[in-house]
């Protein structure tokens, strides 16, 4: 494992030069407990065997891996499998890690969950697994991502969350990360910040890729038995990078195998319109970490804009960035139309009904595989369900487009 | 450095801050010159972000309130720059996240600070842990620094903020993000008294000081105080002269309550 990519990060939370740890002093100390919290029961029996437990009984693991013969045929090229993480428990693989940290929360005696949540997934896995434990939870969302995802805000409440919308700011993702920083700080002793993708202040980073880390193993096992070789290539859609790490991590040490992250290209890059933080941002200091940001000439952060708030983040996590730098992983994106045209897709021609953070994935995918061999394969990570997107869907495709 | 360990050697200091460009940038050198005549011994001036972490609803509104105008570090150097140049002596402490002056560059930022005159800096979500660079930017170019603790600060983590501070520690008073508040935490007291013990550095407190009579509890223990968010509100109600006259009569009432509380704890420590 020493030369191994998956043995990061380093003990100071680096991912080569990406990472660390920066929050004002209150958080410090918090941060330093939680991460011993982890690493102190991480690998225990006794909390391996709880976390499986919940995986299984709750989330609904392992999911399906699902060959798609006539998206296959409908490309002319590479097999096409898809990871259904669209089949969990609320909808995406954003409950795996909701789960692990509710253990987590758990073992260190916390009664207050507090989360962020931008389209709503993982607000909705959140209060979902604090009900479940019989935790308090509060949930904050930007004001404009509460109109935008009015059905996940009404799961939430339905599922005992307080859900408190954030004004400040572009009252998006960021400005509700920001308000569940301030909400820890003030509320500390009693309170566990289940932070929801693989970004912010470390421990974050490589505890929530540890609890997605089974997309990938479940995958590799099963591709194994279906295909009895590793794919050529994976494809997932990067917001944060939770799902993409996830799967990745398991791959990261097969050198045969590409790896592909689709980040959202909004509606075109050269105008700003975007959260393609690889293509337009750089090196810089945001939310607890140093990564990829998109950022201004003087490092004040952009406005991001994206079809999928799931995806519409000015940050990413910073294992991605070091992924990106060491050039193992590939970075590339998808823009809104694209998107929505392969969500139509794959709706067609399957029978399934992609997360529009998930369609930015089989955009690639759908232009990839036709370059491919027809002995190739090709694994997307299908990372949540588009139920929650009916009502953008059908602003912008019409409603006529069903008929 | 030298104007900061000059306000220090001559007793307990008062430390408003302000957020540079609020509402826009013609107006902060006003707003310099009128602390600075009022009884400032110190200023924090503050440099807006998008995404303040550390920052309740007043100070947050001030940078959105600065960023409305185009944002540029260098037209903060001019105004300090100007100050200087207008015969004012008082310290200027910066105040920023880490991702403008990251993006500046540590080692161009320390430099082009002390050319425009500051005197320090605070760089809220860079902790000691994180600072090797920078620090060594700052050391550099004779830049103080200022690190912050706070109550989950354990004994361990202190000797490190006081050894990578140079200017002055900054106690965060709670658990919490700034804005004023209308009472003192319970156990501030013992926990100023004891890292007065401990730190090498002058020791100033901030974080929901608002009114004169918190500044003369914190200023008992405390070699500065820091006032903010109640001075920062004043912004969001008056503008021009008005704006001009609240601050001078805040920062008038501020210095005389330390200065009353100085007194008395010289007085109490002749009689002791």
């Amino acid at each position: 494992m020493k030369n191994s990519l998956r043995a990061l990060p380093d003990e100071k939370g680096y991912f080569g030069e990406y990472g660390g740890r920066f929050v004002p002093d209150t958080l410090m100390q918090p941060l330093i407990d939680l991460e011993a919290a982890y690493n102190a029961i991480k690998d225990t029996d006794a909390f391996q065997n709880d976390f499986a437990e919940i995986l299984k009984e709750f989330v609904g693991r392992p999911t399906a891996l699902t060959f798609c013969a006539n998206l296959t045929a409908a490309c002319g090229g590479a097999k096409i499998w898809l990871k259904r993480e669209d089949l969990t428990h609320t909808g995406a693989h954003k409950i795996n890690n909701a789960a692990g940290q509710i253990l987590l929360a758990r073992h260190m005696g916390k009664k207050r969950i507090i989360a962020e949540t931008g389209a709503g997934q993982h607000g909705v896995a959140t209060a979902a697994a604090a009900a479940r434990m019989g935790m308090d939870c509060v949930v904050y969302m930007g004001a404009e991502d509460m109109r935008r995802q009015e059905a996940n805000v009404f799961r939430m409440r339905l599922l005992g969350a307080e859900v408190r919308g954030v004004e400040s700011g572009s009252a998006t993702l960021k400005d509700a990360v920001s308000e569940a920083m301030r909400d820890w700080v003030t509320h500390i002793d009693e309170t566990y910040y289940l932070l929801g993708s693989a970004l912010g202040p470390h421990p974050y980073p490589m505890m929530v890729r540890d609890f997605h880390r089974c997309i990938g193993q479940e995958a590799r096992q099963q591709i194994l038995e279906a295909e009895a070789c590793l794919p050529d290539e994976i494809v997932a859609c990067l917001g944060g990078g939770s799902n993409a790490i996830g799967m990745f991590h398991a791959f990261l040490d097969d050198a045969d195998v590409a790896l592909t992250a689709v980040e959202a290209g909004g509606t075109a890059i050269e105008t700003g319109h975007h959260a393609a933080r690889f293509s337009g941002g750089r090196t810089g200091i945001f939310q607890g970490m140093k990564s990829y940001v998109l950022q201004s000439g003087e490092g004040q952060i952009a406005l991001t804009d994206s079809i999928s708030a799931g995806l519409d983040y000015a940050g990413v996590g910073p294992e991605h960035a070091h992924l990106m730098e060491t050039g193992r992983v590939r970075y590339v994106y998808a823009h809104d139309d694209d998107a929505l045209a392969a969500f139509e897709t794959l709706c067609k021609t399957e029978g399934i009904l992609p997360a529009l953070e998930s369609s930015h994935a089989l955009a690639y995918a759908l232009k990839r595989a036709a370059e491919m061999e027809k002995d190739q394969i090709l694994l997307v990570n299908l990372s949540g369900r588009g139920d929650k997107d009916m009502g953008i869907v059908m602003d912008k495709i019409g409603k006529g487009a069903a008929a | 450095m030298t104007r900061i360990k000059n306000v220090f050697a001559q007793g307990k200091a008062f430390i408003p801050y302000i957020t540079a460009g609020d509402p826009d940038i013609a107006t902060t050198p006003e707003v310099l010159k009128t602390l600075a005549d009022h009884g400032a011994d110190m200023i924090e001036l503050g440099i807006p972000f998008t995404d303040p972490v550390a920052d309740g609803p007043t100070i947050q509104k001030a940078s959105e309130r600065a960023l409305k105008n185009p944002f540029h570090m260098r037209d903060i150097f001019g105004l300090t720059e100007k100050f200087r140049n207008d015969g004012y002596d008082t310290p200027i402490i910066l105040m920023s996240y880490a991702n403008p002056v990251f993006v500046y560059g540590f080692d161009a930022f320390a430099r082009d600070a002390v050319a425009a005159g500051i005197d320090a800096a605070l760089l809220t979500d860079i902790p000691p842990e994180e600072a090797e660079e920078y620090c060594a930017a700052a050391g550099k170019h004779n830049l103080g620094t200022v690190f912050l603790c706070s109550p989950t600060t354990t004994p361990e983590r202190l000797a490190r903020v006081d050894t990578a501070s140079t200017a002055y520690v900054y106690y965060i008073a709670r658990a919490g993000v700034t804005g004023a508040r209308d009472d003192l935490p319970a156990d501030v007291q013992q926990a100023l008294a004891a890292l007065k013990k401990t730190l090498q550095n002058p020791l100033c407190v901030g974080f929901g000081i608002s009114t004169p009579h918190h500044a003369s509890v914190m200023a008992r223990h405390a070699d500065g105080v820091i006032v903010g968010s109640a001075l920062v509100k004043l912004f969001e109600e008056f503008s021009g002269e008005d704006l001009l006259h609240k601050i001078a009569e805040m920062t008038a009432a501020m210095k005389d309550a330390i200065r009353t509380a100085e007194t008395a704890t010289e007085k109490e420590a002749a009689h002791a």
